[in-house]
C-alpha cells in the first residue's frame, strides 16, 4: 500500500494548503489577541510581543470567568442529564421486549423532525412561567432527553451478548442492577462519546441562552461574545480576539482529544 | 354467593395471568423511557401543537391566544414581502453552503483518509472547526470582513481592488454569511464523511490495485457508490442545519443590509421576541417546521436501504 513519491508529494501539498486555509481563522484570531489598536491600524499579521494585556482587559470589562463557570455548569449538567436519560431508554428498547416497542421508536424518530427553533415560542413561555429564566434548570432540562444520544447507545447496547443477559438474571439480578453493574461499564466507549457530543453542543448553544438568560447570573460565555462585541466595535478588536480564544479553548482541547472517538461514535450513531 | 364469586374470577386468572402480570414488562419498559417520554412532551411535542394552535390566533403580549383568525397568518405571510424575502434568503443561502459545504468536507475526507505519516495532525485541524462555536466563529469573521482593517480587504488591497463592502453590500452580505457558515460547518461534515470513509473495506481497494485501477476510477467506483449512505447524511444534516441558521445572523448583519440576509428563524425570532407577534411568528415556524419536515421524510425514503436505524 506505500505511495510513489510524486504522488505523496501531491497530496502533502494538498494536506498543507488546505490546513492553512482552514486553520487561518483561528491562528488570525489567536495573533489579534495580542496586538494593541494602533498595531491593527497598521494591518500587521504578527504581533510587536505575545503580551497578555488584553487577556487581563477582558477578564476585567466582563464578568467572564462567571460565564465561563457558568457555561460549564450547563454543559456538565446537559452532558449528564442527557446520558442518564438517554442510556434508560436505550436500555429499554435492547433488554425489554415490550408490546408497542415499535411505535415508541417512532415516536422518538418523529422528534428528530421537529426543529427545535419552531418550538422556541411557547418553550420560552414555559420557561417563563415556571419562573425558570435565569435558572441552571431553565438552560440545561429542555435538551435532557434526544433521540439521537437514545440510537447511539441502543446501538452498543445491541452489541452486548445475550448470554450476559440470561446469566445476570439466572443470578438474580434485576433489571436495573443489570443496567447499573453490566451494561453501563461496558459500554464506556459510546457513554464517552455521547457525553463529549453533548458538552460540546450546549457550549456552543447560542440561542436558548439568548432567549432565557437576561441578567449576568447564569449567562453562557457564548452570550458574553455577543456582549462583547457589540460593547467593543471599531475599538478594541484585541480585547474582543482575546475572549474568543478563551471561549473556544475549552471545547478545541476536547476535541483535539476526543476526535478519534467522536468520529467514530457519531458515525456510529448516524449510520447503521 | 360470595363463594361462587370468588370461584368464578379466579377460574379465568388461573388459565390467563392477570392484566397486572402480563404487562410487568411493559411497566418496567415504562419506568425506564418515562424521563424520555415526560421531557419529550413537555418541551417537544407539547410546544410544536402549541405552535400550530397559537399559528391561528391573534396573541396578547404574554404570548396567549387571543382572537381566533384562523388561516388569516398564513395569508398574510404569504402576501408579506418581508416574508417572501426571508423564504428567498433562506433557499438562497442553503443553496450557497449546502453543496459547497459538502463538497469541501468530502475533499477533506479524502485527503485525510490516505494512509501517510503524520495524518492525525491534519485530520485534528480538520475537525477543529466544530470545536469553535457559532458565537466565537462569527465574531472572527465579522473582523476579518471588517472594511478597513480586515483581513479580506487587506488582501484585495494588495492587488489594488477596490473594497468590498462585504456585511454592508445587500448583494455581498448572503454571500458572505454563507461563506463563514461553510468554514463554521465544515469540521463536523469532515469527522462524519472520515468516519464513512474509514467504514469501507479495504480489501475493495485491493482487488482494484491489483487490477491497475488509478485513484479517480477508485474514486468514481468503489469509494463514493460505498459513501453514499453517509453522503446522503450529511447532506440531510446540512440542509437542515443551513435551515436553523440564526448566531452567525445575529452576529454579522442581524438580518440587514434591506433584509438580505434575514433567514427564517431569524425571521421568527424578530417577529416574536421584538415585535411580540406570537401568532405571525408561530405561522412563520410552522413553514420551517414543514421545510425540516420534507428534508427528513425524504432521508428515510430515499435513505432508507442503506441508512437505517432498526
Amino acid at each position: 500500500m506505500t505511495m510513489s513519491l510524486p504522488k505523496k508529494l501531491i497530496f502533502y501539498t494538498l494536506l498543507t494548503i488546505s490546513a492553512i486555509v482552514l486553520f487561518f481563522p483561528i491562528v488570525y484570531a489567536f495573533l489579534i489577541s495580542f496586538m494593541t489598536g494602533p498595531e491593527l491600524m497598521q494591518g500587521k499579521f504578527l504581533p510587536e510581543s505575545f503580551h497578555l494585556d488584553n487577556y487581563i482587559k477582558v477578564f476585567d470589562r466582563l464578568p467572564l470567568l462567571n460565564y465561563l463557570l457558568n457555561s460549564f455548569i450547563v454543559s456538565a449538567g446537559v452532558m449528564l442529564g442527557q446520558l442518564a436519560v438517554c442510556s434508560l431508554a436505550a436500555y429499554a428498547f435492547v433488554f425489554i421486549p415490550f408490546k408497542g416497542r415499535d411505535f415508541v421508536f417512532f415516536l422518538f424518530i418523529s422528534t428528530m423532525m421537529i426543529p427545535w427553533e419552531a418550538t422556541m415560542i411557547p418553550n420560552f413561555f414555559i420557561i417563563q412561567n415556571l419562573n425558570w429564566l435565569n435558572t441552571y434548570q431553565g438552560l440545561t432540562l429542555p435538551f435532557f432527553a434526544l433521540a439521537f444520544g437514545t440510537f447511539l447507545l441502543r446501538q452498543h447496547f445491541k452489541t452486548i451478548p445475550k448470554e450476559l443477559h440470561e446469566a445476570a438474571q439466572v443470578a438474580g439480578l434485576g433489571p436495573f442492577a443489570f443496567f447499573r453493574r453490566v451494561v453501563l461499564p461496558v459500554s464506556k466507549t459510546s457513554l464517552v462519546t455521547l457525553g463529549a457530543y453533548g458538552f460540546l453542543t450546549t457550549w456552543n448553544m447560542y440561542l436558548w441562552p439568548l432567549l432565557v438568560t437576561t441578567n449576568d447570573s447564569v449567562r453562557t460565555v457564548q452570550i458574553g461574545l455577543k456582549q462583547l462585541q457589540s460593547q467593543e466595535v471599531a475599538t478594541d478588536w484585541g480585547v474582543v480576539m482575546a475572549g474568543v480564544i478563551v471561549v473556544i479553548i475549552p471545547t478545541l482541547l476536547l476535541l483535539f482529544l476526543g476526535q478519534k472517538q467522536l468520529q467514530k461514535g457519531l458515525t456510529q450513531g448516524a449510520l447503521k | 354467593m360470595s363463594t361462587i364469586r370468588e370461584g368464578a374470577a379466579q377460574v379465568p386468572a388461573e388459565k390467563r395471568p392477570g392484566v397486572w402480570t402480563r404487562t410487568r414488562r411493559g411497566r418496567t419498559a415504562l419506568l425506564y423511557l418515562l424521563p424520555s417520554f415526560i421531557l419529550f412532551g413537555v418541551f417537544v411535542f407539547y410546544p410544536m401543537f402549541r405552535t400550530i394552535y397559537l399559528s391561528f390566533f391573534l396573541t396578547d403580549q404574554r404570548g396567549d391566544a387571543a382572537v381566533f383568525v384562523g388561516l388569516d397568518n398564513y395569508r398574510y405571510l404569504l402576501e408579506s414581502a418581508a416574508f417572501l424575502n426571508s423564504a428567498k434568503a433562506t433557499i438562497l443561502f442553503v443553496l450557497y453552503t449546502v453543496p459547497a459545504g459538502v463538497v469541501i468536507a468530502l475533499f477533506l475526507a479524502l485527503l485525510a483518509n490516505e494512509k501517510l505519516k503524520g495524518i492525525g495532525f491534519f485530520r485534528t485541524v480538520y475537525s477543529s472547526t466544530m470545536g469553535v462555536s457559532v458565537a466565537a466563529a462569527s465574531v472572527v469573521w465579522l473582523f476579518m470582513f471588517h472594511p478597513s482593517i480586515g483581513m479580506f480587504n487587506r488582501f484585495l488591497a494588495l492587488f489594488d481592488i477596490g473594497q468590498i463592502q462585504w456585511l454592508l453590500d445587500p448583494d455581498w452580505a448572503l454571500f458572505s454569511v454563507a461563506i463563514s457558515t461553510i468554514w463554521m460547518n465544515t469540521g463536523f461534515s469532515f469527522l462524519i464523511l472520515l468516519g464513512g470513509l474509514q467504514n469501507i473495506d479495504e480489501h475493495l481497494y485491493e482487488s482494484a490495485k491489483i487490477d491497475g485501477a488509478g485513484y479517480f476510477y477508485q474514486l468514481r467506483r468503489i469509494t463514493l457508490p460505498m459513501l453514499s449512505p453517509t453522503l446522503f447524511f450529511i447532506i440531510t444534516i446540512s440542509l437542515i442545519n443551513a435551515f436553523q441558521s440564526f448566531g452567525q445572523i445575529d452576529i454579522l448583519t442581524k438580518g440587514g443590509p434591506a433584509q438580505s440576509t434575514n433567514l427564517i428563524v431569524y425571521s421568527i425570532y424578530r417577529e416574536a421576541f421584538v415585535n411580540y407577534q406570537f401568532g405571525t411568528a408561530s405561522a412563520q415556524a410552522v413553514f420551517l417546521f414543514l421545510c425540516i419536515l420534507v428534508v427528513t421524510i425524504l432521508q428515510f425514503k430515499f435513505g432508507e436501504r442503506k441508512v437505517h436505524y432498526q
